[in-house]
């Protein structure tokens, strides 16, 4: 059982924080385990607000610095609130070349969101990311995990159509 | 085990994952139970099988017949022809794109015909799920050599003999690394496994991991024997999803069977691994960053030596091998070194893995001989340039590598002759750019890679490459000056002398490459405010020439922004009011007609 106290988050309900504590009792003895603890408590709440980067800190008794910067040097963590729909395009070298960019364009064109923005009704969140090992598909985006491979410049906004 | 009429050796890699595979196989089973076949005929759900362009693929056993392109509504049709009525279907065959000839079986595909397996001899023959298929392919019979009949300085003198050099891209002898380790003194020891896969346009190690998990596991418990180490963390990308759920699946499975763990085959000998998933920074695959990241700390390298060998994870002596590196491990113990130093180049053995994307008809990933010239690796098993286009280079070794241009295309596959023309090894990633690449914007492109990826300990990598990237931006949108050039190539020496670490120390490598083979199109960038592959979105206009339009109005269907006019027999004309310069005309256009 956690002793800490909550502080309260409009983004974290009970049953979130029951989690985040359950992650954090069954890591705080494991060295080097933060990034872990990180990783799994972003899966649970969406994001990681600086409140609950501090209660991780508490939990498993580490500077807060230290955590914040953990959280703020991997591209995993998101410090801001995600959209419902995460649309992730590959920038990498392949999917350069054959066109992200103007992929890119058109999503910007159509939901006024660039790369690291999320749409107003947290509809969309725009992210490029580093290389899916999808070459084969390129250019490649995956949108709530769903992988969208060799797209047209012309049919990107139709796909997202289907993302509520 | 039931005995089965034909196995069918259907990809299950991510490539086919995200075209269908999984439906395909549901849809394919289905229609075996319901034709009576189910029990005769077996899905194999194998590995990555290397031809992503081309997928879902499979291949039927032992018949040797590879189909491409499989799709759910096609099950019946290939059932009923190929299964009950014993007639291969010509329409899912491979076409080849030179002479559209068909070509049924796998073996006779240039693009597998041209490759030696060895890191991959494993992929989409096995189920990666199951450690007795792999087993069967003389699976761990190097590990238990190694245990049982040789002794730790019998094993790394064979992994000296073999020659073989890192497959990260650095290329440093791996028996030469195992041997600083082994020496170290200390009772704890750590052997990594780097499958922080983070060049873009690289997916080698993802692929192995998908395909053959236990070589990796066997690598690492030989690497561990080696040195005398209890602990072992394979280090991979988050992203990597696929390969961690096979990779997990193999270690329990390894365990269950005592060959990891404590005493391993009753050999007295103890290791076990972990994985750790990465979160997301490219530096990570630097040794020392992969180290303090495993630490749970910001992924920062540190300068060297000491060296990991003597001070490396939690300070203790570690040796650190990437994916590929250890994948060839298992067949040097039981071949023995001089079988694998016995083709390849006079400092390069083996064979290297390469990721081949980009402009280029067979997308995939091959496995070649050192010493093969770069020519036969596009054009023969590369399938060369679709769309009749013009090659114009090939981007090697990611971020820390550069492009290779046309006459320089016959250089072997060997890590010091790569070097020499300006690009390196590198850890496989192979981007082949047609005639409409524009290569300051690539340059530009790898520079905010860099960039962006910087872990910001050392000035001249975290302040250095941001200036180079500035004045690739200035240049690219048409406001480059005289001297820009110099300055580039100032920043790029300074930078490569003074940087921390091996990812600073190659920033500018792909400026340099790029400088070196296509310095013109840098000054047609900055004198003429030209971009002659029209990529730049900067330097174009947005017009119609109407002496080359044809008036197809193929541009006007295709903008998203009615900002070109048409009728038809009538010259197109672009509303630049209403432009949003997406490039979707120009890519529409089949005559140049836009400018």
């Amino acid at each position: 059982m956690s002793i800490l106290t909550r502080p309260s988050h409009p983004d974290i309900t009970d049953a979130m924080w029951d989690k985040i504590d359950e992650i954090i009792d069954a890591n705080k003895d494991i060295a080097g385990s933060v990034i872990g603890v990180l990783r799994m408590s972003q899966d649970a709440v969406g994001y990681l607000p600086v409140e609950l980067i501090d209660y991780i800190a508490e939990g498993m008794n580490l500077p807060a610095s230290q955590v914040y910067g953990v959280a703020t040097f991997y591209a995993l963590f998101s410090l801001k609130p995600k959209g419902r729909n995460i649309i992730k395009a590959c920038t990498g070298t392949a999917c350069y070349v054959k066109g992200i960019k103007e992929i890119l364009s058109h999503i910007t064109n159509k939901h006024g969101i660039k790369e690291g923005e999320t749409t107003a009704d947290r509809r969309f969140s725009l992210e490029g990311v580093r290389c899916l090992g999808a070459c084969g598909l390129a250019p490649v985006m995956i949108v709530s995990e769903n992988i969208h491979g060799n797209l047209k410049p012309d049919e990107v906004v139709g796909i997202l159509e289907n993302y509520k | 085990m039931s005995k089965n009429r034909i196995q069918l050796m259907l990809c299950g890699g991510t490539g086919c994952h995200s075209t269908g595979s999984k439906k395909f196989e549901k849809a394919l089973q289905q229609e075996l139970e319901a034709k009576g076949l189910a029990e005769e005929i077996k899905i194999v759900e194998t590995g990555c099988n290397g031809f992503c362009a081309v997928g879902p693929v499979m291949l039927v056993q032992p018949e040797g017949i590879f189909y491409q392109k499989l799709k759910v509504e096609d099950v019946p049709y290939l059932v009923e022809e190929h299964f009950l009525k014993g007639r291969p279907v010509k329409k899912f065959f491979f076409v080849e794109q030179k002479n559209k000839a068909t070509i049924p079986h796998m073996n006779d595909i240039p693009f597998f015909s041209n490759q030696v397996y060895r890191a991959m001899r494993n992929k989409g023959v096995i189920d990666p799920e199951v450690i007795d298929e792999y087993i069967a392919r003389e699976g761990y019979f190097g590990a238990a050599k190694a245990l049982n009949e040789m002794t730790p300085e019998q094993v790394v003198e064979q992994i000296k003999i073999s020659q073989l050099r890192g497959r990260g891209g650095a290329g440093f002898p791996t028996g030469m690394k195992w041997a600083f380790a082994a020496a170290s003194p200390g009772e704890e020891k750590y052997v990594l496994c780097n499958a922080d896969e983070g060049d873009p346009g690289a997916f080698m190690d993802r692929s192995i991991l998908e395909s053959d998990p236990h070589a990796v596991l066997e690598g690492m418990i030989i690497a561990a024997r080696a040195i005398n180490a209890r602990q072992g963390y394979i280090y991979c990308r988050t992203e990597y999803q696929l390969a961690i759920r096979r990779l997990d699946i193999a270690i329990r499975q390894a365990k269950e069977y005592g060959l990891l763990g404590e005493n391993i085959l009753g050999s007295g000998f103890s290791f076990n691994i972990d994985i750790y998933q990465g979160a997301g920074a490219f530096v990570c695959g630097e040794e020392t960053a992969l180290m303090r990241s495993i630490e749970g700390k910001r992924g920062m390298p540190r300068p060297r030596p000491p060296f990991p060998a003597h001070k490396g994870l939690w300070d203790k002596p570690t040796i650190l091998n990437n994916v590929e590196t250890l994948a060839n491990i298992p067949q040097i113990i039981i071949k023995g070194g001089a079988w694998y130093a016995s083709i390849g180049t006079e400092k390069s053995k083996g064979t290297k893995v390469f990721a081949l994307s980009g402009d280029v008809n067979n997308i995939g990933l091959v496995e070649v001989p050192m010493g093969l010239p770069i020519r036969k690796l596009i054009y023969d098993i590369g399938g060369g340039i679709p769309g009749g286009k013009k090659f114009k280079a090939v981007q090697l070794g990611g971020p820390s590598g550069g492009c290779i241009p046309e006459h320089k295309l016959d250089t072997p596959i060997d890590y010091e002759e790569i070097t020499k023309v300006g690009a390196i090894m590198g850890s496989g990633g192979a981007i082949v750019m047609d005639e409409n690449t524009c290569m300051v914007d690539m340059a530009r492109f790898f520079m905010d890679f860099i960039q962006d990826e910087s872990c910001g300990k050392c000035t001249p990598c975290r302040e250095g490459t941001r200036r180079m990237l500035e004045l690739l931006e200035k240049i690219c949108h048409g406001e480059g000056q005289d001297g820009d050039i110099q300055s580039l190539e100032a920043l790029a020496e300074v930078i490569g002398q003074s940087a921390l670490c091996g990812l600073g120390q190659t920033a500018a490598n792909p400026v340099l490459s790029t400088l070196r083979f296509f310095r013109e199109e840098y000054e047609t960038h900055i004198k003429e405010k030209v971009c002659p592959a029209k990529r730049c979105v900067a330097l174009l206009k947005f017009e119609v020439n109407p002496e080359m339009c044809k008036k197809c109005g193929l541009c006007f269907k295709a903008c998203p922004s009615e900002a070109i006019a048409w009728k038809k027999k009538e010259v197109a004309v672009i509303d630049k009011s209403k432009c949003v310069k997406c490039m979707s005309c120009f890519d529409k256009c089949k005559f140049d007609a836009i400018f």
